[in-house]
């Protein structure tokens, strides 16, 4: 099976070459045959890939501990998820997931444009075959993850090897989250390939019009999901794994997910103002290609270690590999929009300060200063080397200083920019827009103070989040209204009605909502506390209304480990609400692998996160840590309306043509949508 | 062309007062990395920064006193004594020959003060033994993190 798979790999290596260079001469010649010989080329590389990567399951579930790879990440204990889940444990594994995560997505858009878009699928090709030889490159001739066991024999002669039993999963990735989290970041990652793809072969084929756009979203706003989610159970993963109490601790993995995020996020925005304006072609052409750029620099950062970190795992010789992949996409990209530049003029120019395009302005805007603070300040210990030979690092204070205000000027133009109308708006307009949400704002700040959360930026975030989310439910209550009016639909039928009708646009509100309760979950964090003891049993611990008592201890014996269980009975006032059990797990065959199961008792106001932080060395009795941390479950609760919003937002829209029928009145067509001065001419959006 | 000069200005401001926070944040919290070599080699105020190094927990070294625990670094022959104040215990992979890396000050009295301890086990993942080549995967944690999420 190993050589099976290793001949799939360099197969698909082969199959990918002749996808570059025969998709380069198709496009010089026009050669129809040729066309579609490389087309399926690019599906052959796919197809490849798939099944190396079986192979290394199929190696995997079957123990065969002579393949080095194998012996470093599983054993015979270990359960069926976590031997899957051992396929993007180490450096070999995880780049032959990144290759078969981008075929799942190179796979299905050459099928589904197969018979489309002729002129541009021969450049995106092309592309996509690029970045997939660059990955096979690594799969093949760097990290080949089909590398078997060798001996020297006595005559000196290198000899197969077969081990008993391999050295097992990294106990800190046996985590249901670990099964998860790294597949949906790398298809974060691996999905912003495609719209790279198709706004470089749109540039480069002069491809007319807003076209390319169009044909991304979709993969864009699914490529932005993925991430977003991946995010979001990797920071779960560090809350309830690392022990520490927190979620987030700006590690220089950490950054490097979110740095695609944010310019992902800020591309979305600002292709609306291309849609409907015909501005900001050469931003967004630039923005996509940066995206692109951060994930091949996330894969860096998270597999090279060249920034050293909790998560680091690997250091090994693919740095140089990545640097010169950077560089050359970035010749490349340069290359391109030098020599086609004038094809991308703006068609419009800014009106006022207060409108949509206003809005978005400042929304990249401040996306962008938040992605090149978190990418200094990630980078920093690298570049000061560099440069001063002194290595300086820089930790959360810089990070918080800055990202809070930006995170919080975000969070105002999500509420604000929606409701300006294009081009310019007038004050009448803005007192009837804002001034319940503003009045629902304040009362949340002073909620905020009210309830104890006394801490500038912590309250003005609650203000906001009152704000925004009183600006859509504005929303989607005037559109509902005119619904009601015109079909007597009831109120929530109609604000159901209008989004399935334009479900991008209250997809886009139902994502923005998702954002606030993430946002009032991230103003908790101000308010943290934590306190911890050496305790006997029968001793109490103290903590905000909470009173933890250790009541025994016990020991667990699994398959895989031995875990150290402390039993903490948890009070509030005098009642007994649950018990916890915090462990210590002792991994099967690694005398030092030790992992942390921290117990927490969560509820929407607050978390009571235990920890057994192991035994104290003086009294020999065991430590209990525990933390009080305000609202975090509002993070998790924004990530389900996130992935719920971008589902909405994919879905067609619903034609409303038996509605539309009954009425003479065109104006009202679009609900809810803001006065927009006479004489705009808006261009065919789906907004 | 006012428009734009009103956006200029708006963009001018926001970048500025951005990067006047980014420039305390840095002030705050930057930290050398130093080898031992190098940390035993400062002078004057460079002595005053605050720091990271790394090395490896010399065997035996390890003492659990009232109110710190203290342990010797070792690292191309040099070696550290350090003094850990944090509140958090010792990660798990702490241990006689771990790898660990502290952040801290240098006190008067020539230790180092830890607030800071993280370290990576040499364990087995580090390598196969009879494999071609390694497979570097070791674990790291960290003693306590960062006040902020």
């Amino acid at each position: 099976m190993d050589v099976f798979g290793s001949f799939s790999l360099l197969l698909a290596f082969v199959c990918a070459v002749y996808a570059f260079l025969g998709g380069m001469v198709a496009i010089k010649t026009r050669h129809p045959l040729l066309v579609k010989s490389t087309r399926q080329a690019g599906m052959a590389t796919c197809v490849l890939i798939f099944i190396a990567t079986l192979s290394l399951e199929y190696l995997l579930f079957t123990d065969t501990f002579s393949m080095a790879y194998v012996v470093s990440h599983s054993n015979r204990d270990l359960s069926t998820f976590y031997k899957f889940a051992a396929l993007w444990a180490g450096q070999e594994g995880s780049l032959l997931f990144w290759s078969t995560l981008l075929s799942i997505y190179v796979l299905s858009v050459l099928i589904a444009y197969r018979h489309k878009n002729g002129e541009l699928m021969p450049y995106v090709g092309v592309i996509l075959a690029g970045v997939q030889i660059f990955f096979l490159t690594l799969n093949n001739f760097v990290e080949n993850p089909f590398k078997t066991l060798a001996t020297v024999s006595a005559s000196g002669a290198l000899e197969p090897f077969t081990r008993l039993d391999g050295n097992g999963l990294n106990p800190l990735l046996q985590y249901p989250e670990m099964v998860i989290h790294p597949p949906n970041l790398y298809s974060g990652y691996t999905g912003f390939t495609i719209p790279f793809a198709f706004a470089l072969a749109a540039l480069l084929a002069r491809y007319p019009g807003e076209k390319w756009i169009h044909l991304t979203r979709k993969w864009t706003m699914i490529a932005w999901c993925f991430q977003s989610v991946g995010i979001l159970l990797g920071a779960h993963w560090a809350y309830a794994v690392l022990g520490w109490g927190g979620y987030w601790g700006w590690d220089p993995v950490e950054n490097a997910s979110l740095l695609p995020w944010l310019s992902g996020t800020a591309f979305l925005h600002s292709v609306m103002m291309q849609e409907k304006r015909g501005m900001m072609k050469v931003w967004n052409v630039w923005l996509v290609f940066s995206t692109f750029l951060l994930c091949i620099l996330g894969t860096f950062l998270t597999r090279s270690g060249v920034v050293s970190s909790v998560h680091a795992f690997a250091n090994s010789q693919i740095g140089p590999w990545f640097v010169g992949f950077i560089i050359l996409t970035i010749l490349v990209c340069f290359a391109a929009y030098f020599k086609n530049r004038d094809y991308l003029k703006s068609e419009n120019v800014l009106d006022s300060m207060v409108s949509r395009e206003s809005s978005f302005l400042f929304n990249n805007l401040l996306f962008l200063v938040a992605c090149i603070a978190v990418l200094s300040g990630t980078l920093f210990p690298v570049f000061s080397e560099w440069f001063t030979s002194n290595r300086i690092s820089v930790g959360a204070p810089f990070f918080n200083k800055v990202m809070i205000p930006i995170g919080l000027a975000i969070l105002f133009l999500t509420g604000v920019g929606p409701l300006l109308a294009w081009r310019k708006t007038s004050l009448d307009s803005l007192k009837r827009n804002f001034g319940w949400p503003l009045l629902v704002g304040i009362f949340f700040g002073i909620a905020a103070f009210v309830l104890g959360y006394r801490d500038g930026a912590s309250m003005l975030c609650l203000f906001l989040c009152g704000f925004v989310t009183w600006t859509i439910v504005l929303e989607f209550y005037r559109g509902a209204k005119v619904i009601r009016a015109r079909t007597g639909m009831s109120l929530m039928m109609g604000a159901h009605e209008l989004a399935m009708r334009n479900t991008r646009r209250y997809g886009g509100y139902v994502v923005h909502f998702g954002m606030v309760l993430i946002f009032i979950g991230l103003a908790g964090a101000a308010f943290n506390i934590d306190t911890q003891k050496a305790m006997n049993v029968g001793d109490s611990l103290k903590l905000g209304p909470y009173t933890l008592v250790l009541q025994s201890g016990d020991t667990k014996v699994d398959k895989n480990y031995t875990a150290q269980r402390m039993i903490v009975e948890v009070l509030k006032g005098n009642k007994q609400i649950m018990l916890l059990y915090p462990e210590k797990r002792q991994f099967q065959g690694n005398e030092q692998a030790a992992g942390t199961m921290v117990a927490i008792y969560s509820t929407l106001r607050e978390d009571l996160y235990v920890v057994y932080a192991g035994m104290d060395p003086e009294a020999n009795v065991p430590v209990i840590h525990a933390f009080l941390n305000p609202l975090v479950k509002w993070i998790w609760l924004g990530g389900v309306w996130v992935v719920m919003g971008t589902l909405l937002a994919l879905m067609p829209n619903r034609r409303a043509t038996l509605v539309l029928a009954a009425t003479t009145q065109p104006a009202a067509a679009v609900p809810g949508e803001p006065a927009l001065t006479p004489h705009v001419s808006l261009r065919e959006g789906h907004d | 062309m006012q428009t734009r000069a009103k956006f200029g200005v708006g963009i001018g401001v926001i970048v500025v007062s951005l990067a006047f926070l980014a420039w305390l944040g840095y002030g705050e919290s930057k930290t050398y990395y130093h080898t031992i070599a190098e940390y035993q080699s400062l002078q004057g105020s460079a002595r005053n920064h605050r720091m990271r190094l790394a090395g490896t927990v010399a065997p035996g070294t390890i003492k659990h006193l009232p109110g710190r625990i203290e342990f010797v670094l070792e690292e191309q022959g040099k070696s550290l004594p350090v003094s850990y104040i944090g509140t958090d215990p010792l990660p798990d992979t702490f241990v006689d020959k771990s790898q660990a890396l502290v952040e801290g000050r240098p006190s008067s009295d020539g230790k180092f003060v830890a607030e800071h301890v993280q370290a990576k086990c040499a364990s087995k993942y580090e390598s196969a033994p009879g494999g071609d080549k390694p497979a570097p995967a070791a674990t790291t944690q960290t003693s306590s993190t960062y006040s902020a999420q």
